[in-house]
């Protein structure tokens, strides 16, 4: 990589940290021990799925929060400290400032994202005793979420390098909703006809598909996830990631910084 | 080329590839998950707790579960499979979510019913998915009409067939042809003209394309059906007249038994074989017709997949 994208990356990561990103961890550590510990003792034979389900969902939300409300001051708040000049007075592109971000961003959440599923596992072995050969598809669900913060960095980064940070969340945040219904999205514009049909497919293939990249309820159930999925699950969020930078790359290099 | 107009190049090539291979590979994540879509839908059968987690928008839940009822009845009818397993439940909770849905029953009563490939194969379950219906929509006449439909066609229970279109015609808002209908089916006298009216009706009341071109189907295929009846009887008039088959058209137009030579909807003339009966001359040109067809031959069916008119 770039070194100068490499430092802008560290410096986020190191200020995400220094902003007490990961005291979510406490939060999150709290709910499943809490739900771990209850419900043993409130419900029958359903340990496994609750801890399985709370705590992907928690990861999925916790990182998603995170990730859009870091994501939309990346930009914001560094034109508001005027520390962007000095960065950009220096030899980096903007281009380079704006993946650097990007990839500062995502090693913030990949670091959350391993803590929290050390403690899915943790509270797994606290209800169930031992490991089954099950779990490893727990790993695949963590595997998706991942790519999940990926494409909802790069649509906070996209949306920030243009609007305000309250619209750029309230942007990004509306298309993480629509994009959990992605596929139904998809579904729908498939039945409907004439141009309607057709403006409702090019929305629905515009928007981030959310819904395939969720399989929390999957393995849950201790079903397996295909191979296939696992590859075009990586190539889709790897492409609409780029898409969605590639898109900030643009605006941002037009962007009057005066 | 200055060194922002190079990055604006890369942006945009990167941008338009991505766009490109993300379409790409979103089909090919639909075609993955094309079957776990509709079973995942049914890890939750409970129309309760589906309820609960909707927080209120189970209208828009109800149509998310009849968009995929519908999806998975037109995978499995493409596939041609016999496996419709998960149709019965993603109705029922369909409908359940959403229990004004009309046409959750009426297109699913259809997709239920006839035997596969054409459909899942449970009357039984369709009979329960419209009385759920009427139960709670008492004044929707279309329902009744599906129900005595099935009746009709399904069971050959013409009792009840006449009971439900009797039932449809009392209410406020109904067809002119509903009391026709109960009467017919009460005498269960003319089938040809009861199953007319069935089918024009289905034409009248809807604006669906694919439903209106399945009716208009079915209603070439009777005039078929009773040509070919009303042929054969000429047929056997002549025989008993002269002794013998007729062995053209011709002669049964000799013996003033027929005027001009008789053609299908399609405009073929009908072939009289040697052995006195009809057939048309292109079997597999009008669907559903049940008499015509050369011996050993079934009757040919549409291969499109019903998709109904949500609006």
């Amino acid at each position: 990589m770039n070194s100068r994208i490499g430092y802008i990356a560290f410096n986020t990561f190191r200020e995400a940290v220094r902003d007490r990103v990961l005291y979510n961890l406490i939060a999150f550590a709290l709910l499943l021990s809490g739900a771990a510990i209850l419900v043993g003792e409130i419900s029958i034979d359903i340990e496994r799925l609750v801890v399985v389900n709370l705590g992907l969902t928690a990861v999925s939300l916790f990182g998603v929060v995170i990730a859009i409300f870091i994501g939309i001051g990346l930009v914001s708040k560094e034109i508001d400290k005027r520390t962007l000049y000095t960065v950009l007075s220096r030899p980096v592109r903007r281009w380079e400032f704006v993946v650097g971000k990007f990839f500062g961003l995502t090693g913030t959440l990949v670091v959350n994202t391993l803590f929290m599923a050390l403690g899915v596992f943790l509270a797994l072995l606290y209800v169930v005793h031992r490991f089954e050969k099950i779990d490893a598809w727990v790993l695949v669900a963590l595997y998706f979420i991942v790519l999940q913060f990926l494409i909802v960095c790069a649509l906070a980064l996209f949306f920030s390098s243009f609007s305000t940070p309250l619209m750029s969340a309230v942007f990004t945040f509306a298309l993480f909703v629509i994009g959990s219904m992605a596929e139904d999205l998809r579904g729908f514009a498939r039945i409907t006809q004439g141009v309607g049909g057709w403006l409702a497919m090019a929305i629905a293939y515009l928007v981030p598909n959310f819904s395939a990249l969720n399989v929390i309820n999957q393995v849950a159930h201790g079903d397996a996830v295909p191979g296939r999925l696992i590859l075009y699950n990586s190539v889709y969020a790897l492409l609409y990631s780029a898409m969605a930078i590639s898109g900030a790359v643009l605006i941002f290099q037009r962007r009057n910084l005066k | 080329m200055t060194a922002t107009r190079r990055v604006n190049l890369v942006a945009i090539a990167v941008l338009l590839i991505s766009m490109a291979g993300g379409v790409v590979t979103l089909d090919a994540i639909d075609h993955t998950r094309r079957q776990s879509l509709a079973q995942e839908a049914l890890y939750v059968r409970s129309s309760k707790a589906l309820r609960r987690m909707s927080l209120g928008y189970t209208g828009l839940l109800a149509d998310i579960y009849w968009t995929r009822a519908v999806q998975y009845f037109g995978e499995q009818h493409h596939a041609n499979s016999r496996d419709f397993r998960l149709l019965a439940p993603l109705l029922e909770v369909t409908t359940e979510l959403d229990p004004r849905l009309l046409p959750a029953y009426q297109f699913g009563a259809n997709f239920l019913a006839p035997q596969p490939p054409s459909g899942a194969g449970l009357p039984g379950a369709a009979l329960a998915l419209m009385k759920y219906g009427i139960e709670h929509n008492p004044n929707q006449w279309q329902l009744y009409y599906n129900m005595g439909f099935l009746y009709y066609t399904e069971f050959k229970d013409y009792a009840k067939a006449a009971d439900a279109f009797a039932q449809g015609a009392r209410l406020p808002v109904t067809n002119p042809f509903m009391p026709i209908l109960a009467a017919q089916m009460a005498q269960h006298a003319g089938e040809f003209d009861t199953a007319r009216m069935l089918w024009s009706t289905t034409y009248q009341s809807t604006q669906d394309a694919l439903v209106r071109q399945n009716a208009i189907e079915h209603l070439l295929a009777l005039r078929v059906d009773e040509d070919v009846t009303q042929l054969e009887q000429v047929v056997e008039e002549y025989r008993e007249q002269t002794g013998r088959l007729p062995a053209s058209m011709g002669d049964l137009e000799r013996a003033g038994l027929i005027h001009g030579t008789p053609a299908d909807p399609k405009g073929r003339p009908y072939r009289l074989m040697p052995e006195g009966r009809i057939e048309v001359q292109d079997s597999q040109s009008i669907f559903f017709i049940t008499k015509g067809l050369p011996p050993g031959v079934a009757p040919p069916q549409p291969v499109r997949i019903a998709e109904p008119d949500l609006k």
